[in-house]
């Protein structure tokens, strides 16, 4: 079961919350990026996401759901054609939110939403493998034999692969 | 209803709003122009986060 909004409502009644939240998106979605108060930001962010999850779905059912909140058909079909296919990798998180610090006249702390624009980062996964192999190599010498060891790189110093794998592969006969 | 009995003295009225103080607010230094501004917030100076334009900066 959905765990209802704390605190008081925007606006203050929950039909003022619906319009103010719902024009909110609908600016966003036809404009990109819009300054509002950090509270109105927050709020909007869930809501927006879930109409572009539902606009990346893209078939006709989640197109009337998105109209249920956003009214204007040039920008439920400007988000369904647009606006989805840019995020067609991004899993969640489609809005950032920027602090930009008190306003003027009360002294709101006021923020600004924007649709990320930025291509996906690759994931990168920090191996210890490089690291690895080296220290192998180290522990490599010292168990093998002595004189092995001192006559590969004085006889074969050009051809370090094949002693190499010789040595691999003694070790694995040994253990 | 309850109602304050006496008039409250200037001195203690004073004495009461003497403890009204303003605090200086923490401030950073921006990354981009050096400027201080609030912790994570847009610097009003330069208009960016992270180096990343936000807004135009206000003259």
């Amino acid at each position: 079961m959905p765990k209802p909004a704390k605190g008081a409502r925007l606006g203050g009644s929950p039909a003022h919350e619906r319009l103010i939240l719902a024009n909110l998106a609908t600016q966003l979605f036809q404009h990109g990026r819009i300054r509002t108060t950090e509270t109105k930001a927050k709020r909007l962010r869930p809501l927006a996401e879930r109409l572009i999850t539902k606009a990346k779905k893209g078939d006709i059912h989640n197109r009337r759901q998105v109209l249920t909140v956003v009214k204007d058909k040039g920008v439920v079909h400007h988000l369904f054609t647009e606006i989805a296919p840019t995020f067609a990798e991004r899993p969640g998180g489609y809005t950032r939110i920027t602090k930009l610090g008190p306003r003027k006249g009360d002294s709101a702390p006021m923020a600004m939403i924007e649709l990320v624009s930025e291509p996906l980062n690759a994931v990168t996964t920090t191996r210890t493998t490089p690291a690895a192999t080296p220290a192998e190599e180290v522990v490599e010498l010292p168990e093998n034999d002595t004189a092995t060891a001192e006559a590969t790189p004085a006889d074969e110093a050009p051809a370090d692969a094949a002693p190499a794998d010789e040595k691999t592969e003694s070790k694995k006969d040994e253990a | 209803m309850a109602v304050p009995k006496r008039k409250m003295s200037r001195s203690n009225t004073r004495s009461r709003r003497a403890q009204w103080k303003t605090a200086a607010p923490a401030l950073v230094s921006c990354n981009q122009c050096r400027s201080p501004k609030l912790p994570h917030v847009a610097c009003p100076t330069c208009g960016t986060y992270n180096r990343r334009q936000v807004i135009e900066p206000s003259a």
